[in-house]
């Protein structure tokens, strides 16, 4: 296909995986450990200049639940930057809920991949630019046919055996404004992005790709920038404190990445 | 500073939580309007919008807003349409053909093109004219796969300030008369610089 360019500086998006109310981030999807408040931290993130944030509520209780719309209209009080939200978008009035409480983007996996009518019904009603499909991806190993990768779903536990190239083109036909990608191989292990999967996504869909899954230094995100990504989405690193996003963007710059000026650099001044 | 009341008009296409939240923490009432006399009547309107052009053009028209919309702009009645909201002003879009704008820009809404990531997801720079007075300089967020192009087809609308952003050509990022103010991009949305805005837009 034709080069498609984007021209925005790359978004850094710090991403909040919540478990009833609270912050955690796993290995592999494993291991959950508390990493603190959505709201407090959302704001910290926008405040280094995160230029949206996501959040990922995996839980799964029905209290887990409807703790998350409460989640969502705390992050976004909290917020004036973009907000997506993931997680348990399986019905058109799921994503209603979301958006009243305070989501910008809503993000479906599972369900879509269940169902795929799923998005055209989403993006139908809310628009493309509120639309994200999350796609889980795994290597399919020396066996595997296509593209080399298979659609993973309910949280990284179930393979389904989907080709994840594919569903990235066909979730882009039905209307989706955004692609989220993680590397289930890569989720947790500091070793970087999938470059291979984000470059063969990126030649299959004209949409936004968010990279997911791996991110640990600069170099990664940069990395991911060259393979296509037009977003970096990381949890760890920022959690952790081993990068503020003001810094992160700083490296990135440095290594020639255009990321939008930290809000001293611009040239208005707030009221 | 006495608190100001602002309507925001929901016709039930749009999230208005981000809106709220923003106008909110400027320390603004918010009510939220949606019928002709409550849009006549307000000091200060939001128009906000995201879906489908269509849709929310029909709601508008649904709950008989049309005219009440088109003249508090003709007038020049504090008004800040936001994305959708600032398409609808124009007078129509490609996006849905043969289903009229309000017509107060003599202007067609248009797909961006083929070489580009679309939608336009993310931060551009918006660059403000001689005539902005609202609009700053600076780094807004967009999310729209349409846009408009110019103020106007013909040499009308040149009372208008663009201000302007480039994805694969320049494009309208937003356009001001007064205390009227249309913006493709969300300040709501925006950080920093959205809080910039509609601050200057409420003291306008």
């Amino acid at each position: 296909m034709a080069r498609v360019v984007t021209g925005l500086p790359v978004r850094v998006v710090p991403c909040l995986d919540v478990r009833n109310g609270r912050v955690v981030k796993g290995v592999a999807f494993q291991e959950l450990r508390d990493q603190g408040d959505p709201a407090a931290l959302a704001a910290a993130y926008e405040e280094q200049g995160a230029d949206e944030v996501v959040v990922l509520d995996v839980s799964a209780t029905p209290d887990g639940r409807r703790t998350r719309l409460d989640t969502v209209r705390t992050v976004r009080a909290a917020l004036s930057v973009p907000l997506t939200v993931g997680g348990g978008v399986g019905r058109v009035e799921d994503a209603s809920l979301l958006l009243e409480a305070g989501a910008d983007k809503v993000a479906t996996n599972t369900a879509a991949v269940r169902r795929p009518g799923l998005l055209s019904e989403l993006a139908a009603r809310f628009g493309a630019q509120c639309v994200v499909v999350a796609i889980d991806a795994a290597a399919t190993g020396e066996t595997g046919a296509g593209s080399g990768y298979e659609v993973v779903v309910r949280s990284g536990t179930e393979r389904t055996g989907i080709d994840a190239v594919a569903w990235a083109a066909r979730a882009a036909e039905a209307g989706v404004g955004e692609v989220l990608l993680t590397s289930v191989d890569r989720d947790g292990t500091k070793q970087g992005y999938d470059l291979e999967l984000l470059r063969r996504v990126r030649a299959a869909v004209s949409v936004p790709i968010v990279a997911s899954g791996g991110a640990e230094s600069p170099e990664h995100m940069a990395e991911a920038v060259r393979a296509g990504a037009d977003a970096v989405l990381a949890a760890s690193i920022f959690h952790q404190a081993r990068w503020t996003v003001e810094g992160l963007k700083e490296a990135l710059r440095a290594r020639g990445v255009r990321v939008r000026p930290h809000r001293a650099e611009n040239s208005w001044s707030a009221p | 500073m006495r608190p100001s009341v602002v309507a925001v008009v929901r016709t039930g296409t749009a999230n208005l939580a981000s809106v709220e939240t923003a106008l909110r923490r400027l320390r603004c009432e918010v009510e939220f309007v949606a019928d002709a006399d409550a849009v006549a009547r307000a000091d200060r309107l939001v128009l906000p919008g995201v879906g489908a052009f269509a849709a929310a053009r029909h709601a508008v028209a649904a709950s008989g807003l049309e005219d009440a919309l088109r003249d508090r702009i003709v007038q020049g009645r504090p008004t800040l349409g936001v994305c959708l909201g600032m398409q609808l002003m124009a007078r129509g879009s490609e996006e849905a053909p043969g289903v009229p704008g309000l017509g107060v820009l003599d202007a067609v809404a248009e797909r961006f093109g083929d070489g580009q990531r679309v939608p336009q997801m993310g931060w551009n720079r918006v660059v403000p004219t001689d005539g902005s007075r609202i609009v700053p300089e600076g780094f807004a967020y967009f999310a729209n796969s349409y846009r408009l192009t110019r103020l106007a087809t013909g040499d009308r609308g040149g009372d208008w300030s663009p201000a302007w952003s480039d994805y694969g050509g320049r494009f309208l990022a937003a356009f001001e008369r007064g205390t009227v103010v249309g913006c493709q991009f969300h300040p709501e949305l925006s950080g920093a610089y959205g809080r910039t805005l509609i601050a200057r837009w409420l003291a306008s």
